[in-house]
């Protein structure tokens, strides 16, 4: 469980982050919602420890964050970054192995093999596991870093995941499988999940709970359909939208209103 | 709320990967036949021939084993006094500059990393020969040093080097911090800064340097095994120890480095003391090295991307398999050093900055044709 309340974050006099509140439980996936330069990812970099909080209280599993050992954090959470850097061409196993590296000491056991496999097999990159990583194409890379992630915490009682942007590069097919295999760690596995997304129709189909942000501050909290109102999406878009429910799902649908002209072209 | 929409579009059934490839493993294992060879031949080959039996021979008759081979009393000289200690240093210094390049490519996160590049070894240098020409003043300034400075006699330099290390790795990693990550380009202009100002250092005291403070000086400029003896090796071994049994078991952690220092810390990684223990330790192995046989240029930057090349990236890997190459290169360095102009030597730094100029030129090409494919 985490829980936050009051979080600010400043960058000398600019303030980024101002007095957010929530929580994310287990069972449920929270959605980070608002526009670009809105503080999504200054949130979830708090909130996985990258970042220190200027001001507020952060909790995990009942006590402050900073207070949790590394290695034990890392066995219960892991987090998905919204930018990948690898410095070595590492296969692709390889890379979903460094996930297993926080759980076996010296060589990885035959359990982390398998899990690793389980792992590439989850994000549908079983065919590519011997292929060199730089190689892959973005949407591959996002999947094989995924995979990384689950790996990481295959077999946590509850654990946590932290997901900045998972959706970027893949295809739509892939972007639903993702969150797929969010919402099954959150049903099935007891796992909290909280991410950041920009599809709003993708956030209100499968998040249970969501955090519209505006210029660092919250807009709305709350369950999915309480915050996803045409009111609440002007205030944090600046975008005319009309709700429609879906004709299967019941979710809201959310499809924007027409303008005349985006650019006004003379000077 | 939501209901399943479609079918699964993939199967999550996990097929069992192949087994990992042995590649590694036998690439190690090469690597330590390799160095053995080359020891045999380091020792075996000069103006007195030992061959590879009489070395055995000697050896074991040393621990009291007799193999029943004859052996000369002047080969068994030779081989003890000479030829043993400086192919034992050679190996020394060169598993050191290996795994020290090795921990620091892997700490910057750049393949061209090399403690050299980054204007280390030019502050070893300095500290070296500033330590060279101010020391008489300083010991005749304060006569109670003087007792001290004898006891410490041959630890004064080694520690020299290891300050002057210590002090420019710290400021080259300082100042290349850009909002707590490492810009790869800065580093690189930071280190060319480095070794310009280091360099104009030297080149002042060098001008104030009496002429037999400049034999001295020149000797860190090239590089050189000549001076080898047990003492050298017994003075270099404690400042190596250490370095030499700790860095090959980073592994795990410099691969989890390579993910960025934010992924690595949600791994589980201590991000800062693992800095500290690798900029530490490589500059221990560096600074001593170069205070005992000089600046030894491409050996560190080489000898691990040679590597990686070969058995793959693994820092499990490649730390072992740099600190084997890198003696295996420098005892083969030097056996040629010593043989090629016989009976004169050729600087081992000239030496290795002959072979490793072009093999770096070979591969900076090599990979600009791979990525502009």
């Amino acid at each position: 469980m985490y829980e936050f309340q009051n979080l600010t974050y400043k960058i000398g006099s600019k303030t980024l982050l101002q007095r957010v509140s929530g929580q994310a439980r287990p069972g449920e996936i929270l959605a980070v919602v608002g526009a670009n330069g809105a503080g999504k990812s200054t949130l979830l970099r708090l909130l996985s420890g990258d970042l220190k909080p200027s001001g507020g209280e952060l909790l995990f599993g009942g006590g402050p964050l900073a207070k949790w050992p590394a290695a034990g954090l890392a066995r219960r959470r892991a987090v998905l970054a919204q930018q990948h850097t690898l410095a070595l061409a590492f296969q692709v196993r390889e890379l979903v192995l460094l996930g297993r590296y926080p759980h076996f000491g010296g060589e990885p056991t035959a359990h982390d093999q398998a899990v690793v496999a389980a792992a590439l097999a989850a994000v549908g990159l079983s065919h590519l596991a011997e292929r060199s990583y730089p190689t892959l194409s973005g949407g591959e890379q996002q999947r094989a870093q995924l995979a990384r992630v689950l790996a990481q915490v295959w077999e946590a009682e509850a654990g946590f995941l932290l997901l900045d942007e998972p959706l970027t590069g893949l295809d739509l097919a892939h972007q639903h499988h993702t969150l797929e295999v969010a919402r099954d760690l959150a049903r099935q596995r007891g796992f909290g999940v909280i991410t950041v997304l920009h599809d709003l129709n993708l956030a209100a189909q499968y998040a249970d709970q969501m955090l519209l942000l505006r210029q660092g501050q919250a807009v709305a909290y709350g369950p999915v359909t309480e915050v996803l109102t045409c009111e609440n999406i002007h205030t944090g878009f600046g975008l005319e939208v009309e709700l429609l429910a879906h004709p299967r799902l019941g979710c809201p649908l959310i499809v924007p209103c027409l303008r005349q002209a985006a650019v006004a072209w003379t000077l | 709320m939501p209901a399943t929409i479609t079918q699964p579009i993939i199967t999550p059934v996990a097929l069992p990967l192949p087994k990992p490839t042995r590649r590694p493993q036998l690439v190690l294992l090469a690597l330590a036949v390799g160095l053995v060879a080359a020891v045999l031949l380091g020792v075996g080959v000069g103006a007195v021939s030992i061959p590879a039996p009489a070395v055995l021979s000697i050896l074991f008759s040393k621990i009291g084993l007799s193999t029943g081979l004859m052996f000369e009393p002047q080969q068994e000289g030779v081989l003890l006094a000479i030829r043993l200690p400086r192919v034992v240093l050679g190996l020394l210094v060169g598993a050191a500059l290996g795994l020290s390049g090795a921990a620091m490519q892997g700490l910057f996160r750049n393949p061209l990393a090399d403690p050299s590049l980054l204007g280390i070894s030019s502050g070893a240098s300095l500290a070296a020969v500033a330590t060279i020409v101010l020391e008489v003043k300083i010991l005749a300034a304060f006569p109670g040093l003087a007792g001290a400075a004898g006891t410490l006699g041959p630890y004064v330099l080694p520690l020299a080097a290891f300050v002057g290390a210590s002090l420019t790795t710290l400021f080259v990693y300082r100042v290349s911090r850009v909002g707590g990550r490492v810009a790869v380009a800065t580093m690189l202009l930071v280190g060319v800064a480095t070794n310009g100002l280091s360099g104009a250092f030297t080149g002042l005291f060098t001008y104030a340097a009496t002429d037999e403070q400049l034999r001295s000086i020149t000797f860190w400029g090239l590089g050189s095994l000549g001076g080898a003896s047990w003492a050298t090796v017994g003075t270099l071994l404690p400042f190596l120890a250490v370095p030499l049994l700790w860095l090959p078991r980073l592994g795990k952690p410099l691969n989890l480095l390579a993910l960025g220092e934010d992924q690595a810390a949600h791994l589980g990684l201590p991000v800062a003391k693992l800095k500290w223990q690798l900029v530490t330790l490589a500059t221990l192995a560096v600074g001593a090295s170069v205070a005992m046989v000089g600046t030894i240029g491409f050996l560190g930057f080489l000898v691990p991307h040679l590597l990686r090349t070969i058995g793959g990236p693994d820092h499990r890997f490649v730390l072992p398999a740099a600190a084997l190459g890198g003696a295996l290169i420098l005892v083969l360095a030097d056996t040629l050093s010593r043989t090629v102009v016989a009976p004169a030597e050729l600087p081992i730094g000239i030496l290795t900055a002959l072979l490793g100029a072009p093999v770096f030129l070979w591969m900076v090409l090599r990979e600009q044709r791979k990525l502009s494919r």
